[in-house]
């Protein structure tokens, strides 16, 4: 579910790490309930780009606009407004299914009862009422990125942003999991997503391609495809990563 | 034929209660390609860790290289490089100290086996003198497989060598993996990318312990059974779950921009038809030929 209103602004943000330009004048806006890939070549400043919307690093310089609040001056507020999960790290493997779920929820201010409520909700809907109590060390992985991103979106945040969260699972559980995504996409939150699957880039309604901490392509895939004249996605990563090599 | 190098014969493994791998035949042969296809959990870890013999099967025989993966697993790992899924170089010694100390553990150095490793770790080498710890993901994953190479394998194992690295870099590998076998090395490589199965002579699926298939991947196309619809729609979401409810369903699921179908009865359930009595009337519907994801996909779901 798309909509005209911005969400995430961003405008010239460099970030600096000593002589190191990680990001380089990034401009981009991401609009309210839109699902927004976010792609580049390992090294390319996602991660750099992530860490500042989500509140976690002070950008060098530029404007960044995240669910209202200014990531200079107020990144707890942005903190409170939006969830994270990512391949690395998602739940607590020693914790069992629902005491990661009242962790979380618990962190983000909900109620017990509110907890209660929306945690069999989440078993519910994933159709994992019996895992109630299983280690989530002990659940395989596909089972765990599920219930990551289900966590992720507990307290109804903004905007979710998923660094790779399908990294390693298989074709199935990939295509279950952006079925989460499109689901959550249609209740309003904006879904900021990075991959390294180019059919999945293909899912998202808008991509931004990132190469030497520059923005070297921003569009719905369509467009992108016919700009590059190029038959996938793939294609189009390919041609701009490679440019990015010979220079 | 090609002479076989690892043979597995009824091998199984139990952690505790969980059964990893049940009663595994499996041959591959000398300067091929194999590629371990499955999901998490499958038991390609554990299939690789007895091959390598760094665990002991259960039940069955594994023969490496002509040894006895339990009884001669001395003679066994000085010809084999084994690259773990997870970086388990040392995070704090640096690039070149790490390499040193594989080939010093194998008996040789890196000058004399330096034409081997040259074509990945010439990517590296500028960085040789950082620590292993402070590198990017693609730097480590070159590193680890300069190390496991160091000693001229004859055998090279590679445990989801790709996970996490980004499209260009995957292709970039899959290049030097050719390059390796054209020098004679023969290759066990496991990948949840399943693009990445079509670059291996041959496949084997890998589905909760059990091995699906064994074939080259043209093959493993050929043997699809299902007549396969591709529809192009704005509105994948809702064009799936109306598939769902449709009779005739085998599978629906989305591909890219595009949403594949397969069903059991093509003759007599009119898909089209379906779709445009459901309100889907805008959408074009074409037959395609599969690829291994859709094949692995429908053969997951059986």
């Amino acid at each position: 579910m798309e909509s005209d209103r911005i969400i995430i602004e961003v405008k010239d943000l460099v970030k600096k790490f000593g002589w190191f330009v990680a990001n380089d004048q990034l401009c981009f806006n991401v609009y309210q309930g839109e699902v927004f890939g976010f792609l580049g070549a390992n090294g390319a400043g996602k991660t750099t780009a992530i860490r500042i919307l989500c509140g976690l690093s002070k950008p060098t310089s530029g404007r960044v606009i995240v669910a209202g609040f200014d990531a200079f001056s107020q990144p707890e507020k942005i903190k409170k407004v939006i969830g994270y999960m990512s391949q690395r790290f998602s739940l607590y493997d020693d914790l069992t299914v629902y005491e990661n779920i009242r962790l979380f929820g618990g962190i983000y201010g909900l109620t017990r009862s509110e907890i209660k409520k929306r945690s069999e909700e989440l078993l519910n809907r994933l159709e994992i009422p019996d895992l109630r109590d299983r280690l989530i060390g002990s659940i395989p992985l596909g089972w765990k990125q599920k219930l990551a991103f289900s966590i992720a979106v507990l307290h109804k945040p903004k905007i979710v942003f998923l660094d790779e969260p399908t990294g390693g699972v298989d074709p199935i559980t990939r295509r279950q999991f952006w079925e989460l995504i499109y689901e959550a996409s249609k209740q309003g939150i904006t879904i900021f997503v990075t991959t390294h699957y180019m059919d999945e880039a293909e899912y998202c309604d808008r991509i931004c391609i990132l190469a030497e901490g520059k923005v070297k392509a921003l569009g719905k895939p369509d467009q992108l495809k016919k700009t590059f004249n190029a038959e996938t996605i793939d294609d189009v990563f390919y041609q701009i990563a490679r440019e990015d090599k010979q220079t | 034929m090609a002479k076989t190098l690892i043979s597995c014969s009824g091998v199984s493994k139990h952690y505790g209660d969980v059964e990893a791998l049940n009663n595994i035949n499996l041959d591959i042969f000398s300067g091929e390609i194999f590629g371990v296809i499955g999901p998490d959990g499958a038991g390609k870890t554990s299939l690789f860790r007895l091959v390598a013999s760094l665990l002991i099967p259960d039940s069955g025989k594994i023969s490496v290289l002509g040894y006895d993966s339990v009884k001669d697993y001395r003679a066994i790992r000085k010809k084999l490089g084994y690259m773990p899924g997870r970086f388990s170089l040392y995070q704090d010694l640096s690039v070149e100290e790490n390499l040193a100390f594989y080939a010093s553990v194998y008996g040789t150095n890196i000058e004399k086996n330096y034409h081997l490793i040259e074509d990945v770790y010439s990517q590296i080498e500028p960085f040789k003198k950082r620590r292993a710890g402070k590198l990017s993901g693609g730097m480590k994953q070159k590193l680890a497989l300069s190390c496991a190479l160091i000693h001229s394998p004859e055998l090279l194992i590679l445990d989801e060598p790709t996970t996490g690295v980004d499209a260009v870099s995957r292709r970039e590998f899959w290049e030097m993996l050719k390059r390796l076998k054209d020098k004679g090395m023969t290759i066990l490589v496991s990948t949840p990318y399943m693009d990445e199965a079509k670059r291996c002579d041959r496949i084997a699926l890998v589905q909760n312990g059990v091995i699906l298939g064994v074939d080259t991947p043209e093959m493993v196309i050929r043997q699809f059974n299902f007549k396969l619809f591709a529809i192009r729609s704005e509105v994948r979401h809702e064009i799936i779950r109306a598939l769902r409810t449709f009779d005739s369903v085998h599978q629906a699921y989305l591909a890219g921009q595009l949403v594949h179908f397969t069903q059991v009865n093509p003759e007599t359930d009119d898909v089209e038809r379906y779709l445009m009595d459901q309100g889907f009337g805008d959408v074009d519907i074409r037959t395609i030929e599969p690829d291994i994801e859709d094949c692995f996909i429908n053969l997951m779901m059986n």
